[in-house]
């Protein structure tokens, strides 16, 4: 079987790579699930990433649409380089990949991706293609109550003891060079900011850190030194961790095709 | 006085008996699941339903559901409508006591939408009905509900966040 074919116009892109955003993280917050550090975030980050497979499914159906494609062909049959999630939202928890993984990683990436969500979705609102609009305005009530716990999480735990918030500290020096991809402009951006599709990434920007870096400074954390972006996930071009999760994503339709329950 | 009902009114009092498959104390209708149920031009009946998270794993039980409910009013059509979205501010005030009798404290007010968000670290409990209570966990055994424990009484209880 050859790759899934994709019109890959600008429009189908820009919705993709909002959607993969969702679906990843997705993926990536459930590995949690029956490994929590406590009970309740347990429950929590499951509970999260429910609400963002959900996002991505919405988005990915009408991502499809055009092509006759549904929300789990694309999910489960697309290859790598066809996902066009930022690389932020694949990083394993930990460094070294192993799972669980470290949940300071995870309370920082949540933090600072629920604050990017949560505008995005808000400036989606204002779509000229009424079905994203919709979406944006159910998945932005969901956003804001992630984005308020895992800003609650953010103070707790690097305002906490001397060892969590080096761990904080850490964690969001790892992140932080990832975060230029999340506000780049390309023609892609450039075509749905003409059409009133939606907002260009990079305008994206201001807000951003208008809305995170208060918490940040709350939380005692320093704001690493910004590099220019170097990753070009958005295109197609992933890390070595995406083929690793999508291993676990896709495993039983590819084990067992067109299997359904 | 006109006491034959309409095929619509008794499609609408089915309607009103399915309850919803997570808080089975409401029906879709008292939740505001239901928006809609129009009689159409060929005698058969479209429901409009809207779903209350994105990922609510009961969507498509709740679809299932109202399919079985009005089997006898064929050709049924089932809607799917997201927006306007969903919001506890469609639970009415008899509902909301249905909630707390059931041991769900009921969402307190009506949902932000500018604002910043809170989670009131304080919930009335619906069993003892004391004021104060303290918040265990943002998230419970649903995305809609979140999880407090009464300070007088001790009984853990679910409060249903206002969205």
């Amino acid at each position: 079987m050859g790759a899934m074919k994709l019109s890959n116009t600008h429009t189908q892109r820009y919705l993709l790579r909002i959607a993969d955003a969702a679906l990843i993280l997705s993926q990536r917050n459930s590995e949690w699930c029956g490994h929590g550090p406590i009970l309740e975030e347990d429950l929590a980050q499951a509970n999260m990433a429910l609400d963002l497979l959900g996002q991505a499914r919405a988005l990915l159906t009408h991502a499809g649409a055009a092509d006759g494609l549904d929300e789990d062909q694309l999910a489960m049959l697309r290859l790598e380089h066809q996902f066009l999630n930022p690389v932020l939202f694949e990083l394993p928890h930990a460094v070294d990949g192993r799972r669980p993984g470290d949940f300071a990683f995870t309370v920082v990436r949540n933090f600072l991706t629920a604050a990017w969500f949560n505008l995005l979705w808000t400036k989606l609102l204002d779509s000229c293609d009424t079905e994203l609009a919709a979406i944006a305005e159910k998945s932005l009530k969901e956003a804001r109550y992630h984005l308020q716990h895992s800003a609650d999480w953010c103070v707790r735990l690097g305002d906490g003891t001397a060892d969590s918030q080096v761990r904080m500290q850490a964690a969001l020096e790892r992140a932080w060079p990832y975060l230029g991809e999340l506000f780049e402009g390309d023609e892609v951006d450039a075509a749905a900011e003409a059409e009133k599709l939606g907002p260009s990434w990079a305008s994206l920007q201001a807000e951003w850190r208008a809305l995170v870096e208060p918490v940040l400074a709350q939380a005692t954390l320093k704001l690493p030194k910004d590099r220019p972006n170097a990753h070009r996930g958005r295109h197609g071009a992933h890390s070595e961790h995406l083929g690793h999760l999508l291993s676990d994503l896709q495993y039983l339709q590819r084990a067992y095709p067109g299997g359904t329950w | 006085m006109n006491l034959v009902r309409s095929r619509r009114d008794e499609a609408w009092a089915v309607l009103q008996t399915v309850l919803d498959p997570e808080v089975p104390a409401l029906s879709l209708v008292e939740l505001g699941i239901v928006r809609e149920l129009r009689e159409d031009a060929d005698g058969g009946f479209t429901v409009v339903l809207t779903p209350t998270y994105s990922g609510c794993p009961a969507t498509e039980l709740i679809e299932t559901e109202v399919r079985t409910a009005l089997q006898d009013f064929q050709p049924l059509r089932i809607e799917q409508r997201r927006s306007p979205a969903w919001t506890t501010d469609w639970i009415g005030p008899e509902a909301r006591e249905k909630l707390r009798q059931y041991g769900i404290a009921p969402p307190s007010g009506t949902a932000a939408v500018t604002q910043p968000l809170r989670l009131h670290e304080s919930i009335p409990c619906p069993r003892c009905g004391s004021a104060k209570s303290e918040r265990l966990s943002a998230f419970g055994s649903t995305a809609c509900k979140a999880l407090y424990r009464c300070t007088a009484c001790r009984e853990p209880f679910e409060y249903f966040k206002p969205i």
